[in-house]
């Protein structure tokens, strides 16, 4: 299997006035060909940052990437300018981007073909009339019923359902390597989540696309993705294949996430839910041992002590961020 | 005002709450929308009834009804014997003191320029709860430990506070006047997912301690099979199946539970590849124009030409387990 995007030791901080936000430390992770990852964490723990990073689509200031490589096809994207013509080529083109709100990443005042064509008269380099057949095309391939008329529409006059479609299809029309999808389904509800997602595994499927599943939810990634990375407060905490994270949780926090979490038709009678103790941290200022470290079960005097732990491998592809052997403690 | 167990806390009698759609300076009346077409329950005292469905399908109107923050265009809602349905302001209030209410978004439902304090404790001033300051901040303090908030917070506006701890305040203010009865309003789907598990369980203990009666709405069946004794799932203003929550889970009746059901990943791969699904084809349709007969027939999987022409009422299929859909 090749490995198609790798991103080593990224460093996103943001200056506030309160002090430096490390919103991404030193993450690692690697996409492989047709692969669907997914990059699971909590609110704030720096998922999308992550992404808007190797997009370099992280606003500058206050937001500056500090170090790290997102090695693409040989080149390492953070040596090029972000607003230069190297990383116009690859936004869009080769790594496309579904983002979170289909409400808001649609212009208002653009017909839905002005906006579809866009992408593909930059990239493809095609006439505004191949184009139009070609959003068309794309339109009835992602489900939307008389794509012909439709396609003179604004945003406005579709559901968020609709929207969402509209956003994976223009992620697609340039047919890009690697398909990051950014929480694409928090606006929607469970049976339009349920369709969007199956929507876009046929179209990975289909055009050999590799997917970037960030999300919050637990059962999206279990469904959906082959491989894991579990983020917490701008680290990753966890990473291995899906089956093996959910089977067989390492890392403290993972182990406590999957806990707290109700399942569905699971417990014959009520159980208590095991919630994890405390706040995320605020990721000002953090100090240097292991940020989970005050809601942890499993800490030990080391973890105090010593910065946190490396990615230390316990397993086949599966690496956590911890001191402690949590399997001998279950 | 004492209930014996047993005693249902409200009865929803043929609710409808229809909104008109008005157009032009005139606004002549154009249209209307079904929040609500048509439907009955009972929530029993110290139960949790869970109501799910989808965005737009009336499950925050019918809870707003029972709140009578709107008045019902039919049917009756009565509470704790007495119908409210069409009381006025002035009468409904000393009801009201009765049933709390806890939003959806901690952020927008308590005022950023009160103090935590005056948040909690102002409906205790406004249904006369108590008498003078120190028998005030004694309650006030009271109902901070019982959310679990710490007392010395009471100054404290809700900026200071996080997202969880905003929602324990909403809880405290939704528990000031001791209410029989709670409408929670997905009070969890604005949290994190750690911070989730925390406030059901404070819920659950506070049901247990307070012998509280919970509404609970939200569109996570996951968590509403976990809180509620039983669960209504609602589709475009009408319930489509109501019935004990072990049950529903476990043998789902009619295609709509089914295909919701079967939308919700589990967070367990080896068992989501072995799962059967029903995708479901289309949106929902538009509550001002709703489908002829069962509004669900035209994104159904068994639905034949008579499903088109009546729309069925719930019936008992045993052990309480009711559903409307004439194919099961």
């Amino acid at each position: 299997m090749n490995t198609l995007l790798q991103v080593e030791n990224l460093k996103t901080y943001f200056r506030t006035y309160r002090g430096i936000v490390k919103a991404v430390d030193d993450v690692s992770f690697n996409v492989n060909d047709k692969e669907i990852i997914g990059l699971v964490g909590e609110s704030g723990c720096g998922k999308s940052v992550t992404m808007l990073s190797v997009m370099q689509l992280v606003s500058t200031p206050p937001g500056k990437i500090v170090g790290g490589k997102v090695i693409f096809e040989g080149q390492d994207l953070l040596q090029y300018k972000a607003k230069g013509d190297y990383m116009s080529s690859i936004r869009g083109g080769k790594i496309a981007m579904i983002f979170q709100e289909p409400m808001t990443s649609l212009n208002p005042v653009l017909t839905i073909c002005r906006q579809l064509t866009e992408t593909m008269e930059c990239h493809l380099g095609m006439d505004s009339h191949a184009a139009r057949r070609r959003a068309i095309e794309l339109l009835k391939l992602v489900g939307i019923p008389e794509a012909e008329n439709r396609i003179d529409a604004y945003p406005h006059q579709f559901s968020g359902g609709m929207r969402q479609r509209v956003m994976i299809a223009m992620a697609l029309s340039c047919s890009p390597k690697i398909l990051i999808a950014d929480e694409p389904t928090t606006a929607v509800d469970v049976t339009t989540q349920a369709q969007l997602l199956d929507l876009m595994k046929e179209m990975v499927d289909q055009h050999h696309t590799s997917l970037i599943i960030v999300t919050h939810n637990l059962g999206v990634v279990a469904r959906y993705a082959q491989r894991i990375y579990v983020m917490y407060a701008g680290r990753i905490v966890e990473s291995g294949l899906s089956d093996d994270i959910f089977e067989n949780p390492r890392h403290p926090y993972t182990i406590a996430l999957l806990k707290c979490v109700p399942r569905l038709g699971e417990t014959t009678e009520k159980k208590k839910l095991v919630p994890i103790k405390g706040l995320p941290p605020r990721l000002i200022d953090m100090p240097e041992h292991c940020p989970f470290l005050p809601r942890c079960a499993y800490k030990i005097e080391k973890c105090k002590t010593e910065p946190v732990s490396v990615l230390r491998e316990v397993g086949n592809q599966h690496y956590i961020s911890c001191f402690v052997d949590t399997q001998e403690k279950k | 005002m004492t209930i014996e167990p047993n005693e249902s806390v409200v009865q929803v009698k043929n609710l409808k709450m229809y909104f008109t759609i008005t157009r032009g300076l005139l606004r002549r009346k154009v249209g209307e929308i079904k929040a609500v077409d048509d439907i009955s329950f009972v929530i029993k005292k110290n139960e949790t009834l869970g109501l799910v469905g989808e965005s737009g399908c009336g499950k925050t109107t019918t809870g707003r009804c029972i709140l009578r923050l709107y008045t019902p265009t039919m049917g009756s809602i009565i509470f704790l014997g007495h119908d409210i349905t069409t009381l006025t302001e002035n009468r409904i209030r000393p009801l009201r003191r009765h049933i709390g209410a806890i939003f959806q978004d901690p952020y927008a439902s308590l005022n950023p320029r009160h103090t935590a304090g005056t948040i909690a404790g102002r409906p205790l001033i406004v249904h006369h709860m108590v008498n003078g300051k120190s028998e005030y901040d004694d309650r006030v303090s009271e109902l901070f430990k019982l959310v679990g908030l710490d007392p010395s917070m009471m100054d404290r506006v809700p900026h200071e506070f996080s997202g969880g701890q905003r929602q324990r305040l909403g809880i405290a203010r939704a528990l000031a006047c001791s209410p029989s009865l709670v409408i929670c309003d997905e009070p969890i789907s604005a949290l994190d997912v750690s911070i989730q598990a925390q406030i059901i369980n404070l819920l659950e203990e506070l049901q247990d301690r307070l012998g509280l009666t919970y509404l609970f709405i939200a569109h996570d069946l996951a968590v509403v099979q976990h809180i509620s004794d039983r669960v209504a799932v609602m589709y475009l203003g009408c319930i489509v199946e109501i019935s004990n929550s072990q049950e529903l889970y476990k043998n789902p009746l009619h295609p709509y539970t089914k295909a919701l059901l079967s939308a919700i990943p589990i967070p367990n791969p080896a068992l989501e590849r072995t799962r059967h699904r029903v995708v479901l084809k289309g949106e929902v349709p538009s509550p001002a124009n709703p489908p002829t007969g069962c509004h669900f027939h035209p994104r159904c999987n068994l639905a034949i030409s008579e499903c088109a022409q009546v729309n069925p009422p719930l019936r008992d299929v045993g052990n309480g387990h009711e559903v409307a859909c004439i194919r099961v």
